[in-house]
């Protein structure tokens, strides 16, 4: 069994979801026990994880196709650990929150949520770059499907934008990975990871990855399908694309950028920093201007992942200036427990939205107010999640920001206070929210709003669940850090002792 | 029991209650939620005045206790803990006293209030987020204790959340903080990359290594790493004890009801960044500059805040422009190096002004929530408890020779004299002059308020009495603090008391020195009072207000001449217009601009602008596709002999 862990985790879902197909009656049911079993066997493979070795772990390898040398090859290790369990958990709450009120058969819905599932613990395991590619590509069909038959009324714009956008990304990704193959004569993770490439071969490279993966994040200037998608998807998938799809972004960068081409990173580690201040700044104006709710959070899940791109490559300069690995190593567990956080917290808003928009069916800031009159409950759990957002110290979308801020102020102060700007304007953004929707007075134009009931089970259950995880991780980020730690030491001292010579 | 054991249980006893209050006393009943708070409170002040036993009478040796280790990295870790010296337990002793009176009070004064239960839960989870900034031994801790009293502040002025001035005075309460966090923020950040650690006696360690680092921040600027690091705290510190320029959120902070008035928005809270930079005096007494700036900041802000204070007419609102102007004196005595003085005033100040503030409440109760104090007059005889208490009040807060307030501004006035820093002179030009604008202020609000005519409703003027018990005992109770705590003062001179906590270098020792060599005994201490230029403004001030205020003299023609004073200080000196009208405003035209234009029009431009293009090719393209069977078989044909052609070029290069 616990050879198989790994695949089990991938095919479960993809099953389950296959199943559910054929039962229309108790999908929910059904649906919650698949996503529950798989949410044990990710916690089952975390008691099972060895802290203390930095390798791949719950290695399996079969051959797939022979010709081209390609593996069905999976495994984790501390990098990956944390994303799939979020991914397990993520689908768990999804599950439980549901049903929104969608168009069509549920149990399709279901079906499309559990195999999306499968896909994302398979890219998170893969270690075979065609593997990865194929679960990277695998998971556009069923979020197409989820914004495409259960979203709102622009979603096939929506849809077709997503997905162009992200097919047009993981296009270079693909060529990246056929010209390697065409030198190497390998698809392996691992045996690419201890090529050298020349430098020129390294920048064509670094870029086709980074296209992909900015596009994923989504990084600013290639970020305007996201809020597009998440405006026209369902409230699950909302959640799930927040939380765990763009995740696949800051993954990427750090499994296939930093160790494959670090010379190019190191070269071009200027155009990340760059826009990911800018994505910080800019972003949060855009998103003080929003009137849609779900355009501000999906803003804000945008400068939150400028953060995780800052972490991910200031951490060359970090070495230069300082030469200091420590402090790298510390940016670039920041950009990852700032990954993590956000899939609980974007999580969590956006759920909030999902049952204000079920009560009302709009998701315009002014058709709200003074909703904390009637629904104390849900006042309550969406001011905190406000807070998370804006990086309240004690809630876990603190101990990324200042993790990522300290380090990077070993660069330069300006950097670092580009980046510290987020305090004042993630909390002007998220606390003038709270203000317009949760706070106030009931508006006599909506006297809809009185009749709105407050948290029902489920809702209450789902946000409930992920405020333990986000107090949880801001009272003791430590657990989550040892996960990391061994693992992106690791990577970290592969690219500054090994690979480059710099400081 | 041992200090570790203890320390954790003041700590920790708040936050029970709160929890306890905040989600099981709905289910019980509203004494529930007071009993449940109250108990653990007093609980931790009677561990919290043990622990000042054994600490300043009994001159323990200050210690650490480390809670758990936050997080770690590499060879980083970050660990939250407490320190326990004579400063923690004095600020300890205060907060917890200081709390448990209004816990006390809000009984009385929250009585019908349907969100009672949620305020006791909140103001009891102030008072733990108080007590872990206040025992901190690490700057993490610090600022997450620091960020936690904001987020308190932040739900208690929007308390009441129908009120829109409330819940625009939080918003605006909590991003201004914010602004002041991010400079904190980065002075931690700077002070982690060159210590390596964010313990305080790690970093305390450092400080000389930081004052050799210079750092370039402009091309062509660089100042010394220590001045760089100061000048962020102090910013953290000016968002959260309200100086200028980041004051502006405080007089809006009376939105919230007002037992938070005088315990978070006076008394502890707006302290805490005096506090801070009391406590990391070994990193300020290396940066001259830092010093100076908050002699500038400090004094500025006790004489132009106490301005504004005389031409306010909201009870509350004068009080809160008070306790501006006396963190600025506390701003002062710091830069002056006086720490141990800032934090006697500290004190001073936290009894009698939530004195004033309670006091102010009693008032607004007995008067059904009237806060104009032109509308009220001659509450004297109605009120005769709560007068007498807010005299004390306000003979403390003037300085009046032998009153709390009058030892600890007494010493900060003669501090900035004696300093030798650059600013000092300007410093104390602007808090002597202060003296006499606090008189004139708190007199007028007294004469209006307790003397002259009934102005109030006379209808109402029959049931207008003295509110119950629970609102009257703190009132007393803080009188007899703030009447008597300014006699212990001797421990604040005689340098040896807080040695352990506070360093002053030898070059800025002299107000410090000269102080304890002058210093006899109280009583010579009040007597000199009375001979000093401080006294004579202070009678001015009273001379003042009584003359216009009571004897009703005519002083039109003064007003006619100074109408753009009066003006520039009903404006707040424009403070308030240009953080609402001018830098919200911008920011949200900002907005508005990069979403409508720069994401919608031009980098959506291009996304949609692309697929057109290809949308272009594509139907050109979908032409060939016919479906006829025969051109697809040409098309065949034509590629293979394509290919063809390849290959064999290829054989034949080769």
């Amino acid at each position: 069994m616990q050879n198989y862990i790994l695949s089990s985790l991938i095919s479960i879902p993809i099953f389950g979801g296959i199943l559910i197909l054929f039962f229309k009656e108790y999908s929910k049911t059904l649906a919650f026990l698949v996503s529950l079993i798989v949410f044990v066997l990710s916690i089952i493979l975390l008691t099972k994880f060895d802290l203390s070795n930095p390798s791949f772990q719950f290695v399996e390898k079969f051959s797939w196709i022979d010709i081209f040398d390609i593996y069905y090859h999976v495994g984790v290790d501390g990098l990956s650990l944390p994303f799939i369990i979020l991914s397990t958990f993520i689908t768990l709450i999804v599950v439980i929150a549901s049903p929104d009120p969608i168009k069509g058969n549920l149990n399709q819905y279901f079906a499309a949520f559990l195999i999306l599932e499968g896909l994302l613990i398979g890219v998170f395991s893969a270690l075979d770059s065609i593997l990865f590619y194929v679960f990277f590509e695998g998971i556009l069909i069923p979020m197409f499907l989820i914004i495409g038959l259960w979203g709102g009324n622009n979603r096939i714009y929506a849809t077709v934008k997503f997905f162009l956008y992200t097919f047009f990304g993981s296009i270079f990704f693909l060529v990246s990975l056929i010209y390697m193959y065409t030198q190497t004569a390998t698809f392996d993770l691992a045996t690419l990871q201890n090529i050298k490439f020349s430098t020129q071969e390294q920048i064509f490279i670094f870029l086709g990855f980074l296209i992909a993966f900015a596009v994923k994040i989504p990084m600013w200037p290639v970020h305007t399908w996201l809020p597009d998608a998440h405006v026209e998807a369902p409230t699950g998938g909302s959640v799930i694309l927040a939380a765990v799809l763009l995740k696949i972004g800051g993954y990427g960068l750090v499994r296939f950028n930093l160790p494959i081409t670090p010379d190019a990173s190191f070269m071009l580690d200027w155009v990340v920093i760059l826009f990911s201040l800018i994505a910080i700044i800019y972003i949060a104006f855009v998103a003080l201007a929003q009137q849609d709710m779900k355009k501000l959070i999906a803003y804000s899940s945008i400068a939150h992942m400028g953060f995780v791109t800052l972490g991910v490559f200031i951490v060359f300069r970090i070495v230069e200036t300082t030469n200091a690995i420590e402090i790298a190593n510390m940016s670039l567990t920041g950009a990852m427990i700032q990954m993590v956080s956000h899939g609980f917290i974007s999580a969590a808003l956006f759920l909030c939205v999902g049952v204000l928009y079920n009560r009302k069916h709009t998701r315009m800031i002014e058709d709200y107010g003074g909703v904390i009159n009637v629904m104390p409950k849900f006042g309550a759990f969406f001011i905190f999640f406000a807070l998370a957002n804006a990086g309240l110290p004690g809630t876990s979308g603190f101990v990324g920001e200042f993790m990522i801020i300290m380090s990077v102020f070993s660069v330069s102060f300006w950097y670092a206070f580009a980046a510290g700007t987020t305090l004042v304007l993630a909390a002007a953004y998220s606390l003038w929210l709270v203000k317009r929707v949760v706070f106030g007075e009931i508006k006599i134009e909506h006297p809809e709003i009185h009749e709105f009931q407050d948290l029902n089970k489920n809702e209450f259950t789902a946000l409930f669940l992920l405020a333990i995880a986000v107090l949880f991780f801001g009272l003791w980020p430590a657990p989550l850090a040892e996960i990391f730690e061994l693992s992106i030491e690791s990577i970290i001292s592969d690219i500054f002792l090994a690979k480059l010579s710099i400081g | 029991m041992d200090i570790s054991f203890i320390s954790k249980a003041i700590l920790f006893a708040p936050l029970a209650g709160s929890i306890s209050a905040g989600f099981i006393a709905r289910r019980f009943s509203n004494s529930f939620a007071h009993w449940t708070t109250i108990i653990p409170l007093a609980f931790a002040f009677f561990l919290s005045c043990y622990l000042f036993y054994i600490f300043v009478v009994n001159n323990e040796q200050s210690s650490e206790i480390t809670l758990y280790s936050w997080f770690s990295i590499s060879n980083f870790t970050f660990e939250l803990g407490l320190l326990i010296d004579k400063l923690t337990v004095v600020m300890i002793s205060v907060v917890s006293l200081i709390s448990l009176l209004v816990h006390i009070y809000s009984i009385g004064y929250m009585k019908d209030d349907p969100g009672y239960c949620r305020f006791f839960s909140y103001i009891s989870l102030f008072t733990f987020a108080m007590l872990l900034l206040v025992m901190a031994n690490n700057f993490l801790q610090l600022f997450i204790g620091w960020e936690a009293v904001g987020l308190v502040s932040y739900l208690l002025i929007g308390f009441w959340f129908t009120k829109e001035s409330a819940i625009r005075a939080n918003l605006k309460a909590f991003l201004i903080n914010r602004v002041g966090d991010l400079g904190f923020l980065l002075g931690i950040s700077a002070i982690f990359i060159i210590a390596g650690d964010l313990n305080y006696n790690a970093v305390f360690t450092a400080a000389g290594q930081m004052s050799a680092i210079s750092y370039e921040i402009l091309p062509g600027h660089s100042y010394s790493m220590i001045t760089i690091i100061c000048v962020l705290l102090f910013i953290g510190a000016m968002g959260k004890s309200a100086q200028v320029p980041l004051h502006a959120w405080l007089p809006d902070s009376m939105e919230g009801p007002t037992p938070i008035s005088a315990l978070i928005h006076a008394a502890t809270m707006v302290t805490a960044g005096i506090f801070m930079v009391t406590r990391l005096s070994p990193l300020f007494e290396y940066s001259d500059t830092a010093l100076n700036l908050l002699l500038i900041v400090g004094s500025i802000t006790a004489f132009f805040m106490g301005l504004v204070g005389i031409v306010q007419n909201d009870i509350k609102r004068i009080v809160a422009y008070s306790t501006l102007s006396q963190l600025g004196y506390m701003t002062v005595a710091l830069g002056a190096s006086a720490y141990t003085f800032a934090f006697f005033h500290l004190l001073t100040h936290a009894f009698f002004k939530s004195l004033l503030f309670l006091a102010a409440g009693s008032v607004i109760i007995a008067l059904h929530h009237e806060q104009d104090i032109r509308k009220m007059g001659g509450l004297k005889k109605f009120m005769p408890i709560t007068y007498w208490t807010f005299l004390v009040g306000c003979l403390a807060l003037v300085g009046m020779p032998g009153f709390s307030g009058f030892f600890s501004k007494d010493l900060i006035i003669e501090a900035v004299r004696v300093s030798e820093l650059s600013m000092s002179g300007f410093a104390y030009a602007l808090v002597l002059s202060g003296v006499f604008v606090t008189t004139l202020y708190t007199f007028r609000m007294f004469f209006l308020v307790f003397h002259g005519e009934e102005k109030h409703n006379i209808s109402h003027a029959s049931v207008v009495k003295e509110p119950s018990f629970p609102i009257l005992a703190p009132l007393c109770l803080l009188a007899v603090g703030s009447l008597f705590s300014g006699y212990f003062i001797e421990p604040f001179i005689v340098k040896e008391t807080f040695m352990d906590s506070i360093q002053v270098s030898a070059e800025h020792s002299a107000p410090l020195g000269m102080i304890e060599s002058a210093y006899q005994n109280v009583f010579v201490f009040i007597a000199h009072g009375f001979m000093l230029p401080a006294f004579l403004l202070l009678l001015l001030g009273f001379l003042t207000a009584y003359l216009i205020y009571i004897k009703n003299i005519n002083i039109s023609f003064f007003k006619k001449y100074t109408s753009w004073v009066q003006y520039i200080l009903v404006r707040k000196f424009g403070f308030d217009y240009f953080y609402e009208e001018v830098v919200t405003a911008c920011a949200k035209k900002l907005g508005l601009l990069l979403s409508k234009y720069s994401d919608q029009k031009i980098i959506d431009g291009c996304v949609n602008g692309a697929a057109g293009v290809i949308r272009f090719f594509s139907l050109r393209a979908r032409t060939i596709q016919t479906g006829y069977l025969y051109h697809y078989a040409f098309a065949m044909a034509v590629g293979l002999v394509v290919l063809l052609f390849v290959v064999i070029f290829n054989l034949r290069v080769q």
